[in-house]
């Protein structure tokens, strides 16, 4: 099933946009694959992207750790603009049992779950997410919010950054609007994505339609919004744009959605970091450092 | 074989992930307690008060609320009982000898008792007290704008702050206070209040007094206000950086 590529140390190095000679592969590697492969290089990703790429890496790794840490300072989300607290859609806390004992419990929507060990009593104590989960690891509040709002200014800023560029450049429009004929194979891109059968050759050259949306989503839907629920939780940017509870349902609503969108980050760098070591691991880390991307054409002269 | 080399560099992969992300765990705790790495984060204070600053207008009013969205249970958090001898006394006797003296950096420095302030105009105002933990509770407070009272007491043009000392000591004896840029103070919902719902403060919301300042977080609200202290430099002023949570590592800036 999977048909990885192989490490490109089996590749010799061709000249820079253009086609390398074929190479033999050994049979016992990959007895799948035609002993006559072609290997083009190419420029995958321009420095801008890779930049702004890797300042998201801390970025997004700090945002959500310290998150959670200030998340644990009050571990219950609700809807609208107060906190009754009788009524919480989901909150994270240490119980005591009729036995004495502590366990974790999550409730969710008022069905409780024992999550001992994880959420709600980890390591002997009581907090929400476990000291692994969060920056700093200790309860540190200050300090939780300290990292959080340093950072969210670096990924602000970086944001804008990377979107002003993908649009300029017209890397959007490019690489990242799907096209007609990409919607239309929706429905088998998401089979072949199922089956773990990834575009190969001439089609593994640019983004298939699932990349496509799913990098369009995070970068004008998914970032955004997280960044917007962010800023509603200000009171004084609610005093200077008021319609932001207005859209997000309240400043406790908001804060639910910030959470909601901080486990959809999860969920993204998850698949994405799945992907990219099913797609050829050092292939794609090489083409996000160095910006070049090899590609093997099983056919030789069937492609241009 | 392929599968198995496949799986093997996968589960490779995922122990260097899984090592990485440890390491750079223990390198946050550990640049957390350097003694120069907050000093840098820090630094996101400044801008976010001076970009929030230049995009709110200083006459925006904060969210104000209908009597339906009154919180049925609003929470007092910090010290909920000041228990000190002499509050004990002043509260037995309703609070009637209860002064706030506004002094410093003033040209007519002022103490006003509790009865002459009941009897200055009034504003009131249903907002949203958000905590810094998180929670968020609707409370109708009534009270004196504090731009009233400056209006008396004429800060002198080097005033800076508003230092607010109040009552209140915590276990280790620590007094509470707060501070707050002047121009601040002039803010309409910025106000001085003595009832929360209709009634007179209770002891645990911060009876007598307590200030309103809606445009930021619950522990700039500083309660059991005795004295407003206009100065030019909050340093020397207890801890240095100008409120008792402040002092322990909360932006002074709380506007988010």
């Amino acid at each position: 099933m999977l048909q990885q590529l192989e490490a490109p140390d089996h590749v010799t190095e061709g000249k820079i946009g253009s086609m390398a000679a074929p190479v033999s592969m050994r049979q016992e590697a990959s007895p799948a694959i035609p002993s006559a492969v072609r290997v083009e290089r190419i420029y995958r990703h321009r420095l801008p992207v890779r930049i702004s790429h890797w300042l998201n890496v801390p970025c997004l790794f700090i945002l959500i750790m310290s998150g959670l840490q200030i998340f644990n300072a009050h571990p219950a989300l609700y809807w609208g603009d107060r906190s009754d607290r009788d009524k919480p859609l989901l909150s994270i806390r240490p119980m005591r049992t009729e036995s004495g004992e502590v366990k974790g419990i999550t409730t969710i929507l008022g069905h409780q779950f024992d999550t001992t060990g994880v959420l709600g009593y980890s390591n002997n104590s009581g907090r929400a997410f476990p000291a692994w989960a969060t920056v700093p690891s200790t309860r540190w509040l200050a300090m939780g919010r300290q990292w959080h709002l340093f950072f969210a200014w670096v990924f602000v800023i970086n944001g804008l950054l990377f979107a002003a560029y993908a649009v300029i450049s017209r890397h959007v429009k490019r690489d990242l609007l799907p096209t007609g004929r990409d919607l239309r194979q929706i429905g088998q891109a998401v089979k072949d994505h199922i089956a773990l059968h990834h575009p190969k050759g001439e089609e593994a050259k640019r983004y298939n339609v699932l990349q496509k949306i799913a990098y369009l989503g995070v970068i004008f839907g998914l970032a955004p919004l997280i960044v917007l629920t962010g800023l509603t939780m200000s009171p004084t940017i609610d005093t200077a744009f008021p319609w932001l509870l207005t859209i997000f349902g309240g400043r406790q609503a908001a804060r639910t959605i910030h959470f909601i969108a901080c486990f959809s980050f999860v969920g993204f760098i998850v698949i994405h970091l799945s992907q990219v070591i099913l797609t050829g691991f050092f292939n794609n880390m090489r083409s996000m450092v160095t910006g070049w991307f090899i590609v093997k054409h099983e056919h030789e002269g069937v492609q241009s | 074989m392929k599968h198995e080399r496949a799986m093997k560099r996968r589960q490779f992969l995922k122990g260097t992930l899984g090592a990485a992300s440890l390491v750079a765990l223990a390198g946050c705790d550990n640049l957390t307690q350097s003694s120069w790495f907050p000093g840098i984060l820090n630094k996101a204070e400044k801008l976010t008060d001076l970009v929030q600053r230049a995009i709110t207008p200083t006459t925006a009013l904060a969210k104000e609320y209908s009597e339906a969205d009154i919180s049925s249970i609003f929470p007092a958090n910090g010290n909920t009982d000041p228990s000190t001898q002499t509050y004990v006394e002043r509260a037995g006797q309703n609070f009637e000898a209860w002064e706030v003296k506004i002094d410093g950096l003033v040209r007519t420095p002022i103490s006003f008792s509790l009865a002459a302030l009941k009897e200055m105009p009034a504003r009131t105002q249903i907002t949203r007290h958000d905590c810094v933990e998180g929670w968020s509770a609707i409370g109708k407070w009534t009270g004196v704008p504090l731009g009233d009272l400056m209006h008396k007491v004429q800060p002198l043009p080097n005033a800076k702050y508003a230092v607010f000392h109040c009552a209140d000591v915590d276990d280790e004896g620590i007094a509470y206070y707060e501070s707050m840029a002047v121009q601040d103070l002039y803010h309409p919902q910025t106000i001085l209040a003595y009832e929360l719902n209709g009634d007179p403060l209770d002891i645990p919301h911060g009876a007598p007094l307590r200030l309103r300042f809606e445009r930021q977080l619950g522990y700039k609200q500083a309660k059991y206000v005795e004295r407003i202290e206009l100065v030019e430099s909050l340093a020397g002023i207890r801890g240095g950086k100008g409120g008792y949570w402040e002092d322990q590592g909360y932006e002074w800036y709380a506007g988010i």
